[in-house]
């Protein structure tokens, strides 16, 4: 796990991938911190900044997951990590966690920057500001299973790409489809798979074990179906 | 060490490996040869773990790939038809990062450059491997397969793409792993597991149509003996001449020459040796010798010949069936 791991950490700053994915990162998400809290005018709630930010992942979630697998398949070089005496645990976690490093990393280091001219300028709630990193975190973790997911599924990246903004978009809005639905079941339904309605418990302050078990889960789900997707390749390969 | 026992692959209702049995055994290099689409890179690909098999087993040094695919694929090193390389990382990155993906417990620079020293890549160790040429990233792709010295290496296809003086540095390299290890490898090119192997396995349909040493495959598989002489005399009296000499079992005109000669082929049975006959039979007429050789059952014509009588077999089956 940990020799893909570090061969997909030194892929991303091999190629442009990496600088691009942290570049419009810092961008985006700066000035989207910068509109919602210093500017003048903004009420210097950042609660606001971090659910715009979650659809900043449309982007750039793809960008980090799209050629993960599909890639090694073009490449054949699936040929080489899936015969080596590595299980295929070992290679989707290593996978994920490179994706989860980048994005996690850039996160996490932007989320301590944006904290100091609250700490200077106003009294932030501390446990509130660690809650919503906590949870987009969690969220982002989910979009990058999800995009692994797609991306083993085909061996085009732009179809993996394209594909992800589309499981991502989905995911995001199907708490505002809920308001033309006029069926109580579909809406439990939908509302209970959306991933802005989980996420709110955090943007209220509320620390929901719910939807931590909720991404967590979202998260094994689809890396146990991209190992079936390798595993089934075995079978069927021609 | 490698034992293989009615494996079977297949996709739908057609079969890529149809019922394969063979054993090889520690220190042999043995030669899969077949046509394209034979089934040669699925068993490979089966025996390696890259594939599952739809029935039958396939066993390294005792272990079944299945049972135990980690401690088996510790065991082999393998160049698949395509090298599997990342075309963004320096050779030197790569093997690196195929060092530690098979864990090896080697001292690890040393290795590296040692494996580097035998496939001759030192030059390249800093290049990108987009960067290579073909016969380059086919070496850096052996050398990806030696790492960690792995006890089988399954070579598919080594040579593929290579130009002549590559193709024997490569089948000199095969030879040398060979003294220490087992080694597979396919081909479609007859003279190279001649040179290569110990021992041929011709395959085809995904089927073993033949199994022999390599020394004994020309007799084994076809008695007759093959001369082409070129003699001076009437065309049509050398011919029945050369018919009536015992043990001849087949002659015919190849080609005739301007000068007046023309060139015969003969065909004699395995153990008699008919030059000597065929000489004075001709001293006694004056028609003069102008050349001699043995053209032998060829490869060519033994792979042909196998993969023909296979295919008839096949069809008879069929045909006996409909009726």
């Amino acid at each position: 796990m940990i020799a893909i791991f570090k061969r997909e950490m030194r892929s991303y700053f091999t190629s442009p991938v990496g600088y691009m994915f942290c570049a419009i990162f810092f961008a985006v998400s700066g000035f989207l911190f910068m509109l919602q809290t210093v500017q003048a005018g903004a009420n210097a709630n950042y609660t606001g900044y971090f659910s715009i930010i979650l659809f900043l992942f449309i982007i750039i979630i793809p960008l980090l997951t799209m050629k993960l697998v599909s890639e090694e398949t073009k490449m054949k070089t699936d040929q080489l990590i899936m015969t080596a005496p590595i299980t295929l645990a070992d290679i989707v976690f290593g996978k994920y966690f490179a994706a989860l490093a980048m994005f996690g990393g850039c996160f996490l280091l932007s989320s301590i920057i944006y904290y100091i001219p609250l700490v200077m300028y106003g009294h932030p709630n501390f446990a509130l500001y660690a809650g919503c990193v906590i949870g987009i975190f969690l969220v982002g973790s989910a979009f990058i299973s999800i995009g692994i997911f797609i991306s083993s599924l085909t061996e085009n990246q732009f179809i993996s790409a394209f594909g992800t903004i589309g499981a991502i978009i989905f995911l995001l809005f199907i708490s505002s489809l809920n308001t033309y639905i006029n069926n109580e079941a579909i809406r439990q339904f939908l509302a209970g798979i959306s991933i802005t309605s989980r996420y709110s418990y955090f943007s209220y302050g509320i620390f929901s074990y719910d939807s931590l078990i909720y991404f967590i889960s979202l998260s094994a789900v689809f890396l146990f179906l991209t190992i079936r997707v390798f595993e089934k390749r075995r079978w069927s390969k021609s | 060490m490698i034992k293989v026992e009615h494996l079977i692959k297949q996709y739908g209702d057609r079969y890529a490996v149809n019922d394969i049995s063979f054993e090889v055994k520690k220190g042999e290099i043995v030669g899969f040869l077949g046509p394209n689409g034979a089934g040669k890179s699925t068993t490979m690909n089966i025996l390696t773990g890259y594939l599952s098999s739809t029935s039958g087993r396939a066993m390294v040094d005792g272990m079944d790939i299945l049972e135990h695919p980690l401690a088996v694929k510790r065991k082999i090193g393998f160049l698949p038809e395509t090298p599997p390389l990342y075309l963004e990382m320096t050779v030197k990155e790569y093997l690196n990062f195929i060092y530690d993906l098979k864990k090896c417990s080697l001292n690890r620079k040393a290795h590296i450059e040692e494996v580097c020293r035998v496939v001759k890549i030192e030059d390249a160790m800093n290049r990108m491997i987009k960067n290579l040429s073909k016969g380059y990233r086919q070496r850096v792709g052996i050398a990806g397969a030696i790492i960690g010295n792995p006890e089988v290496i399954i070579f598919d296809e080594p040579t593929n793409g290579l130009d002549p003086k590559q193709i024997i540095d490569i089948r000199n390299l095969i030879r040398e792993l060979g003294k220490e290890r087992t080694i597979i490898l396919s081909t479609h090119i007859l003279s190279e597991v001649k040179a290569v192997c110990d021992r041929i396995l011709i395959i085809n349909e995904g089927k073993i149509v033949a199994d022999e040493l390599t020394e004994n495959i020309e007799g084994a598989l076809r008695g007759n003996r093959r001369i082409a002489i070129r003699i001076e005399g009437p065309s049509a009296a050398v011919l029945a001449g050369l018919k009536k000499i015992p043990g001849i079992i087949y002659a015919e005109i190849s080609v005739e020459h301007e000068d007046g000669s023309a060139t015969y082929i003969v065909e004699s049975k395995n153990e008699i040796d008919v030059r000597k006959p065929i000489f004075y039979m001709l001293a006694q007429r004056s028609w003069p010798i102008l050349s001699l050789e043995f053209t032998g059952a060829n490869l060519e014509d033994i792979f042909i010949s196998v993969v023909d009588e296979a295919a008839e077999t096949a069809d008879t089956k069929n045909t006996k069936r409909r009726i």
